[in-house]
């Protein structure tokens, strides 16, 4: 019988033949990451040591990525006492996948993880984040645990009782419209699953759609996998990965692509064609109330977000740079930018959007999360709508339970940036 | 299990239980405070320490969706309480299995606030509607967790037989 992506891998990384949904495995984990939250992962990673009389040393530290970005830079003091407390504890054990608050190295973890080759195909990635599903772009079954799971990996290099889960195949033909792309077609997925429809389930992604999508696009993709419920999604790796991983990433060591077998058990099949596929918005306060432009245009709209661990990479700030150049940001909207590394930063320096951005009126900040998940910068008032690039517009997720978050492509953004409403980039303004 | 503190709807998501402004704060001892931070009805009830040990939060579907952050069960823990809910997130649902949230699947459960709600066998009853559901049981690699007292314990306990092994 065929096996999914994710059987493979899975049985590969516990050492069995061959292992099928529902089976209990402990596979080796490749790689672990974690970002603020390694302050708590460290606290109960000590715990398991406590009265063992066993010295704690993580298992192999060569595998340990940690990228600051959730609140870079530091908010409060709470904060930075917790990022100083993980500074030590990476000096201590000598991590040498530790992104620091900077503008060289620094960003989110979710692009700093395939910027950098850390991620292979066939891979098992585990991460402190819930969108860690993300890295399935590049073949690899990755997915989000809890801190004391992660303390649990670090003492043991496994993780422990993992359910092989089954497999939504979804399948994905047609050419994007203009304006409309990766985005677009992950919020159609999770609006036509719902947001628990693939919940312990992997949704891997075929067609001919996904073979020509840039692995940015696919980034995007498998990360907001996880908004309908799913433990990871995957692109089965093929040229483009490895374009990606060669000349992006600059790896040199051999790539072993993992590929579902063609006669693979799937749960269940979901076909899209996108070539008629309108510009998606998840409306306020669920990421499956997805609704096409032309049902919600015209919202007034406070503040635009561009950037996040989905849409912060070079060609989504090329999207929007592409529809705001020479236009300004409408007065009593604000347009913040948030680039999803340094290097992206630089790479959008170098290619002027940040003047485009910042002569239409927008409001550049450094790498990271940003106000996607309300914990600072870009707080919304009472009763205002942001339109924003990111992930979740679940009540209160940009720190004020009155405000309401629509989530959009980058040209939708920028599009709505220039209207001061919810506007589709396709009709020009 | 006791009487129902709490009846929340679908789709409640870790940001709701436990927001994003509060995640530098991640000791066990200091989470509980923050519980629905957003929400002063349930905030407040939980701070005025009008919600005994073992009462019950029923939720609808999907509950705890989102982050992974653990504050969102260990605030929850915090107030001993144990969540019912129609289904449940995986990553909250692996989260509380690690720290020792009590928490029950039960496709369809419906309960108001003051309710008795308990296990018997296999199901959950209402005992004040007289409905019941039926309990769907983790899975044997899930319980084994549980049954060692939690992911920290499992793992020291695995840990030491490795140390003896060499």
């Amino acid at each position: 019988m065929g096996k999914t992506v994710v059987e493979k891998i899975l049985a590969r990384a516990a050492g069995l033949p061959a292992v099928s949904a529902g089976d209990v495995v402990e596979p080796r984990v490749d790689v672990a990451m974690s970002h603020e939250n390694a302050a708590l992962v460290i606290n109960q990673f000590l715990e398991i040591y406590e009265g063992t009389g066993v010295t704690a040393h993580p298992w192999d530290v060569s595998k340990i990525a940690i990228i600051f970005d959730h609140r870079v830079p530091a908010e409060s003091p709470k904060t930075a006492s917790n990022q100083k407390k993980i500074r030590e504890f990476v000096d201590k054990h000598r991590i040498a996948r530790f992104h620091d608050i900077r503008g060289d190295v620094g960003g989110i973890c979710h692009q700093i993880l395939p910027e950098y080759g850390y991620v292979r195909p066939g891979q098992v990635v585990v991460g402190t984040d819930s969108h860690t599903t993300s890295h399935g772009a590049l073949g690899a079954f990755s997915f989000g645990i809890g801190a004391t799971e992660m303390a649990s990996v670090w003492t043991l290099g496994v993780a422990l009782n993992i359910e092989v889960p089954t497999t939504i195949k979804i399948e994905v033909n047609g050419e994007f419209g203009p304006h409309v792309g990766p985005k677009d077609l992950i919020l159609h997925v999770v609006g036509k699953l719902t947001a628990q429809g693939a919940n312990f389930r992997v949704l891997e992604f075929h067609g001919e759609t996904m073979r020509k999508m840039s692995t940015s696009g696919r980034l995007a993709v498998c990360n907001m996998s996880v908004e309908a419920g799913a433990t990871s999604g995957i692109v089965p790796a093929d040229e483009e990965t490895i374009r990606y991983l060669r000349e992006e990433a600059g790896v040199t060591d051999p790539i072993e692509p993992v590929v579902p077998d063609a006669d693979a058990v799937y749960e269940r099949v979901v076909t899209i064609d996108v070539s008629t596929l309108e510009p998606q918005i998840a409306c306020p306060h669920t990421v499956d109330n997805v609704k096409p432009i032309s049902e919600v245009a015209g919202v007034k709209v406070h503040q635009i977000v561009i950037g996040s661990c989905t849409n912060g990479r070079i060609d989504d700030l090329e999207a929007a740079a592409d529809i705001i150049r020479g236009k300004k940001v409408a007065q009593g909207t604000r347009m913040l930018v948030f680039p999803a590394s340094g290097r992206v930063f630089q790479e959008a320096l170098d290619r002027g959007y940040v003047s485009d951005f910042m002569r239409a009126g927008a409001v550049v900040m450094n790498a990271g999360c940003g106000p996607c998940l309300g914990v600072h910068e870009g707080a919304l008032g009472d009763n205002e709508v942001a339109v924003s690039t990111t992930n979740r517009n679940f009540k209160g997720r940009m720190g004020n339970p009155k405000s309401e978050v629509y989530l959009c492509s980058p040209a939708v953004a920028a599009a709505s940036a220039v209207a001061g409403v919810l506007a589709d980039p396709r009709k020009g303004n | 299990m006791g009487k129902v503190a709490f009846v929340v709807g679908d789709d409640v998501s870790t940001d709701v239980i436990y927001p994003g402004r509060y995640m530098a704060t991640v000791l066990p001892t200091e989470t509980p405070q923050y519980a629905f931070a957003n929400d002063p009805a349930l905030n407040t009830k939980l701070n005025a320490k009008l919600v005994p040990p073992g009462s019950v939060l029923v939720g609808g579907k999907n509950f705890g969706c989102g982050s992974s952050r653990e504050q969102a069960v260990s605030c929850l823990k915090g107030w001993e309480l144990t969540i019912v809910a129609s289904d449940i997130s995986r990553i909250f649902l692996q989260n509380a299995i690690n720290l020792g949230l009590n928490i029950i699947t039960a496709p369809g459960v419906e309960a108001s606030e003051g309710d008795e709600v308990v296990v018997e066998g296999s199901k959950v009853v209402n005992k004040s509607t007289g409905k019941s559901w039926d309990v769907v049981p983790l899975p044997p690699a899930r319980q084994a967790i549980i049954d060692a007292g939690g992911l920290i314990a499992f793992t020291r306990k695995r840990m030491l037989e490795a140390q003896a092994k060499g």
